[in-house]
């Protein structure tokens, strides 16, 4: 990372993360690779990406599947560690905790909302149990009674009901069960929420309104949203700012109205081109060719270069760094030399 | 003519506790190479529609009533073993997941060749040839080194584009498209739509295309058709439904989803959610949730009825009497 890139992080910002890079090791195992004589196989699924993002506001990670949106998500919380970089919530470096109790005090303001509302609730709890846990597990309160008048003021926070406390998950709709996920990340009274795609499972009226009661909680509690999503509309309609991904880097960075105004990256361009929209009724369009290549063996030089209609000798060899352009930060040779008209 | 006719069809799944009515009395029709697409949440019966036009339904799920006319033949009744030369031959299926269409055990090759040699008459090298020709058709790079491929070689976007060669290739008038895009990313989903259309233009096939994603069907559709707990709530040509809904599920809907051009502070909210199939309210299935119930909703069910649009919907705000102040309030 250049130091002109990061010049521009804001001192208020709750969390930063700097040069945040997660390998995984998807070799075959240790004798099939004696015997057949294969090399260790890396896939760098995040492959150094910063951004920083102020408190009260939205960062928004987008980017088609296997760009390692996901994995940045779970860096953030903690589910992995990472390779390399790191992330400093509130000024304080994650990685550099010292002991159980300074880690616990930092990770109960900090907490998760997962795509699949299927997968991530407990089948066998009840909802209450399912919500009290984070106020369990960090001994927020002791009193039984204080933790179900918790729970109570919690689903009713996410328009449930107090008596749905004793009800199963199964009991209740995919919508239902985001806003129970909700309530049970709520629990902990956190400042930070990661948002995996917490849409994308449900219908779009349903959508709608999680995507309400998510902004209406941020602006009761001020909470800061790293979102994570694969759609552009629904970013558009949450962020403050966006980072479009590509192969586990950030190509560009941008407040929401810029990216969606001035789409800088030849990609960023490309995927806003390439979404059906309800406004452009029978309007033909040019979708551009090719796939996304595969992360364990990605192409030299900007990841990108094989689908880019700009590309040149010097995207085939040298990997772009994000530069800042007005308002945004874009990681492209093109850019940076004008070449984009 | 039209292509297809589904007259007052009705699809029904014998429960433990009582009969589901999946489909409860569905009329439309598709014109020769005239797209329609069929709009839905999740248990709307937009697939179980599509399914029981090709007789694809699981038992003990069963067509309970209605006609499906294609080409002026009723193929609701016929035997199965007829019923398969219309599949295939009068209408390809083309489904969400591509891994789940193809055999993982047969090349590509001749999974073609076979579905080709079952309805046209060719001999084994001319099946070969037009194997070939059709993935060089759908865009598969290198088509005759590939042809004896397998699945698992193919990413998802080429092997729904396998897919398509395999619905189209013996040359059918109509293709079911159920969530053809919906398992694949943003820029190869812009490439298979665009795919589709084209082929399906250049033969004169017609699609019914069966999809939750309103984007996708207002890039591709001419007619489209919202379905709601097993009903149409509205159907009409695209541009109407899309801008000028008559049915306040149909608004409902379309406000919901957020725009790429514009932000907008709030987006619309239909409260609730769908009714399951096994408590579907008396009345119009969408009053417990609709901002503008007024009394007849509650107890009558409305059919699809003329609005002030080319759209009809199963609505009473347009009914010609007592609803007809109310008309024209969504134009």
């Amino acid at each position: 990372m250049p130091p002109d890139a990061t010049a521009i992080v804001q001192a208020k910002a709750l969390v930063e993360v700097e040069d945040l890079a997660r390998d995984f090791d998807v070799s075959k195992p240790w004798l099939y690779r004696v015997l057949q004589g294969d090399r260790k196989r890396i896939l760098k699924a995040v492959a150094g990406v910063s951004f920083d993002i102020p408190r009260g506001t939205t960062l928004s990670l987008v980017g088609e599947s296997g760009c390692g949106k996901t994995t940045v998500a779970r860096l953030v919380v903690g589910l992995y560690p990472p390779s390399r970089g790191r992330i400093r919530f509130d000024g304080v470096d994650m990685a550099g905790l010292a002991s159980r109790a300074e880690a616990e005090s930092l990770r109960k303001r900090i907490n998760m909302i997962f795509q699949d509302p299927y997968a991530s609730l407990n089948p066998r709890w009840r909802v209450r149990d399912i919500i009290a846990e984070p106020i369990r597990a960090f001994r927020l309160l002791t009193d039984e009674k204080a933790i179900q008048e918790r729970v109570a003021e919690l689903l009713t926070q996410v328009k449930l009901s107090p008596k749905d406390g004793e009800k199963y998950p199964h009991e209740f709709s995919g919508g239902q069960r985001q806003r129970i996920s909700i309530a049970r990340a709520l629990s902990s009274t956190p400042e930070f929420l990661v948002c995996d795609e917490p849409t994308s499972a449900l219908d779009v009226s349903v959508q709608a309104q999680i995507l309400n009661l998510m902004k209406d909680l941020q602006a009761e509690m001020g909470l800061t949203y790293l979102f994570i999503s694969h759609n552009l509309a629904v970013v558009r309609h949450m962020s403050d700012r966006i980072g479009v991904m590509y192969l586990g880097r950030i190509v560009e960075l941008a407040p929401g109205e810029t990216l969606f105004a001035t789409p800088r990256h030849p990609y960023t361009r490309m995927l806003l081109d390439a979404i059906p929209d309800l406004d452009m009724t029978g309007r033909a369009r040019t979708p551009v060719g090719g796939e996304v290549p595969s992360p364990i063996d990605p192409p030299p030089g900007c990841a990108f270069h094989p689908r880019c209609p700009l590309a040149n000798a010097r995207c085939r060899a040298e990997v772009p760094q994000l530069r800042p352009v007005a308002d945004a930060q874009v990681a492209c040779h093109a850019v940076e030399e004008g070449r984009t008209a | 003519m039209p292509l297809l006719e589904v007259k007052n069809l009705r699809v029904e799944f014998p429960t433990r506790r009582g009969t589901l009515t999946a489909v409860d009395d569905v009329s439309f029709h598709i014109d020769p190479g005239e797209v329609l697409g069929v709009v839905g949440e999740s248990g709307a019966g937009k697939s179980i529609t599509g399914a029981a036009i090709i007789r694809l339904i699981e038992p003990p799920g069963r067509i309970a009533g209605g006609q499906v006319i294609l080409n002026g033949r009723r193929i609701d009744n016929i035997p199965l073993d007829e019923m398969r030369h219309v599949r295939g031959k009068q209408i390809g299926a083309i489904f969400q997941d591509p891994l789940t269409t193809l055999n993982p055990l047969y090349s590509i090759g001749r999974q073609l060749v076979e579905t080709m040699q079952t309805h046209l008459a060719l001999s084994d090298r001319e099946a070969r040839a037009r194997a070939i020709r059709w993935l060089e058709e759908v865009g598969i790079p290198g088509a005759a080194q590939r042809v004896d491929a397998y699945p698992h070689q193919f990413s998802g976007g080429m092997r729904q584009r396998v897919v398509i060669a395999l619905a189209l290739c013996a040359e059918p008038n109509l293709v079911i498209a159920d969530e053809p895009t919906t398992a694949l990313d943003v820029s190869i989903q812009a490439q298979v739509i665009a795919l589709l259309k084209r082929l399906c233009r250049e033969h004169g096939t017609a699609i019914m295309l069966v999809t939750h994603d309103m984007g996708v069907i207002a890039e591709t559709a001419d007619r489209v058709a919202v379905m709601y707990a097993g009903r149409i709530a509205e159907i009409g040509p695209v541009r109407d439904v899309v801008k000028h809904a008559r049915h306040p599920y149909t608004e409902g809907l379309m406000g919901s989803i957020p725009a790429l051009t514009h932000k907008v502070a709030r987006l619309t909210q239909i409260e609730g959610a769908m009714p399951r199939l096994t408590d579907i309210p008396p009345g119009c299935a969408f009053h417990p949730r609709c901002p503008k119930v007024f009394e007849r909703c509650r107890v009558e069910r409305p059919d699809l009825m003329p609005t002030d649009g080319p759209n009809l919907a199963a609505c009473w705000l347009h009914a010609p009497a007592r609803g007809a102040r109310e008309v024209g309030h969504a134009a």
